[in-house]
């Protein structure tokens, strides 16, 4: 901070201070404060608030108990609230997704990293990244046509004769895990590609002249290597996944409801800002319990996550 | 046995790019596709009407203007107070540091939902309306911490004593911002400038929850999408995508014409100093 002061005076300084400031207490930390407070309080026609009524609550965290509806898991029903059902269903899924990214962006980016020659790199970069620039609204739109009941994907398959009738696709969860598999593989990609392309292309030399096997080599030199890849893309992915609202959305049948859109129908539809600040604030403590697991799991700090 | 192994890769590799290339194709096909529904198959003709159908459609270029001047705001926001918070944070040390660095990338990992209903609630405490301002104030939240890590990644390669030498020349606190310190920053605030304006154009979910009955792109072809879809948006799609494509082919081009340039003049040097042996 002295120095601070001594390179760029005191004018400046406090100019630093301020930007600062102002973005971390008015932009982040005091609507965050307002989402807490807000969530305990009831929702009110304007002339009640501040009143009597205006007292504090959980009822608004209380309601994701309501409604409950038949879940089976394997040969068991239960009665589960339809709320806290969306709730673990969007966490299974989104972990789902994200191991189903990981299986596939690895080979991909070990191939990036040791494989490929280093001449013909950027161009691969540079096709992997139009993709991700083309916007997320634009991708799942993209997989809504093709997984259309009587889009190209049935007529291929009738085609080639691999299916009879055509499949209904868009069903429960599945199109949203293929629409959320495509939209932020990338993201997986990126992370372990960085940290494969650290090792140090000796050590893998090494443990194929000790005779080590190929998967052996990945189990004891590589994927230790890249955990801190691996922590940051699992991550993006399940944040992604978790926040997202475009693709279950889009690509959801109506039995398959995301998290995000019981906290979007609070918000736009039953006009009720409270409830739907409670719901936030449960998907906001939802990803933060997840970074501080996968940090714990992986041992690594939040500076190595967000790069 | 490498040379077996290295062909399955090659393969992966090419069913992998297949895969993330096919949908935008099918895609940007279905917009010349004579159907009311937006699909390739059956194919029942070309035609152009959905491009002259997009060209006509005012709200699409109301929400595309909303969408440049959101992004241009938060660019022109995020990138000073990126900035800002990168200079302040390089002169820290210790507890203080990691706490403050914990704070400003905890936004980017943030719902955007969580994001877009806290800022709608602070500002609705004293009375400002949801509008695309508020829009443009959640976006910085989380997009200035972009800015935020390319500026601070750039700092580590500076070199405080040109500062130093500068003040004791006489310099004024300005003018070592100005002339030295600025200077070296710009190729990281350039790159902050462009992904603020990029991360802008893509948000969804915070835009949804502050903008008020404003249109952004996104927006307005998330509701086209859910409200009866027509190939207009597969048009606009397409005419997305080329532009993309254009700015990728644009890159590629000029990174190739650099690496040219490189290999002569290294060439050259390599020419001048065996002239020099002999």
């Amino acid at each position: 901070m002295q120095e601070l002061l001594r390179r760029y005076g005191v004018g400046l300084t406090a100019a630093f201070i301020g930007l600062t400031a102002f973005w971390l207490l008015i932009l982040v930390i005091l609507p965050n404060v307002t989402l807490f407070e807000s969530s305990f309080r009831p929702y009110l026609p304007v002339v009640d608030v501040g009143g009597p009524l205006d007292t504090y609550s959980l009822n608004n965290y209380m309601k994701v108990f309501g409604v409950p509806v038949d879940v089976s898991v394997l040969w068991m029903t239960f009665q589960v609230p339809v709320h806290i059902k969306i709730f673990f269903g969007t966490i299974y899924y989104s972990t789902l997704v994200t191991v189903i990214t990981f299986l596939l962006a690895y080979p991909l980016a070990y191939y990036l990293a040791k494989v490929v020659s280093p001449k013909s790199l950027p161009t691969l970069f540079l096709l992997l990244f139009v993709p991700l620039w083309v916007s997320e609204i634009l991708r799942s739109f993209a997989w809504f046509i093709i997984l259309a009941f009587k889009g190209p994907l049935n007529a291929l398959l009738l085609n080639i004769g691999l299916i009879d009738a055509p499949v209904r696709w868009i069903s429960g969860y599945n199109s949203v895990i293929v629409g959320l598999v495509y939209t932020y593989v990338l993201f997986m990609v990126f992370p372990l590609y960085n940290a494969i392309q650290s090792l140090d292309t000796n050590q893998i030399e090494a443990a194929e002249d000790l005779g080590a096997p190929w998967w052996r080599i990945h189990q004891r030199v590589i994927l230790p290597h890249a955990k801190p890849g691996i922590a940051s893309g699992s991550v993006m992915v399940f944040m992604l996944c978790a926040g997202s609202l475009l693709v279950p959305t889009l690509l959801g049948s109506t039995s398959a409801q995301w998290f995000t859109q019981t906290i979007q129908q609070w918000m736009l539809e039953a006009l009720d800002w409270n409830t739907g600040a409670a719901y936030a604030f449960m998907l906001l403590i939802l990803c933060t319990v997840f970074v501080s697991v996968v940090m714990r799991i992986f041992r690594v700090k939040l500076s190595d996550i967000a790069k | 046995m490498h040379k077996n192994r290295n062909l399955a890769f090659h393969l992966y590799m090419a069913l992998f790019l297949a895969y993330l290339l096919i949908p935008l194709i099918i895609m940007g096909g279905a917009a010349f596709n004579d159907s009311k529904l937006p699909t390739v198959y059956p194919w029942k003709g070309y035609t152009d009407q959905w491009f002259i159908d997009l060209w006509n459609d005012n709200r699409i270029w109301i929400a595309f203007r909303n969408t440049i001047l959101v992004a241009v705001a938060v660019a022109a926001i995020s990138v000073p107070i990126g900035t800002a918070a990168a200079i302040l944070i390089n002169s820290l040390g210790g507890r203080i540091r990691s706490a403050l660095y914990g704070i400003m990338v905890a936004p980017i990992l943030a719902p955007g939902a969580v994001i877009g209903i806290s800022t709608l609630l602070f500002w609705n405490k004293f009375s400002v309306p949801a509008g695309l301002h508020l829009s443009v104030l959640g976006q910085v939240s989380y997009i200035a911490a972009f800015v935020m890590l390319l500026v601070l990644a750039r700092l580590q390669s500076f070199d405080h004593s040109l500062e130093e030498a500068a003040l004791d020349l006489g310099a004024t606190h300005s003018q070592v911002m100005r002339r030295i310190m600025l200077p070296h920053l710009y190729p990281a605030i350039g790159a902050g400038a462009a992904i603020a304006f990029f991360q802008s154009i893509e948000n969804f979910n915070i835009t949804l929850f502050t903008r008020g009955n404003a249109d952004t792109l996104t927006v307005y072809v998330f509701s086209k999408v859910r409200s009866g879809i027509t190939p207009t948006i597969n048009a606009l799609a397409l005419l997305l995508i080329l532009f993309t494509l254009g700015l990728a082919v644009w890159y590629e081009l000029n990174r190739r014409r650099k690496a040219r340039i490189e290999a002569a003049r290294e060439a050259e040097g390599r020419r001048a100093e065996e002239a020099a042996l002999l």
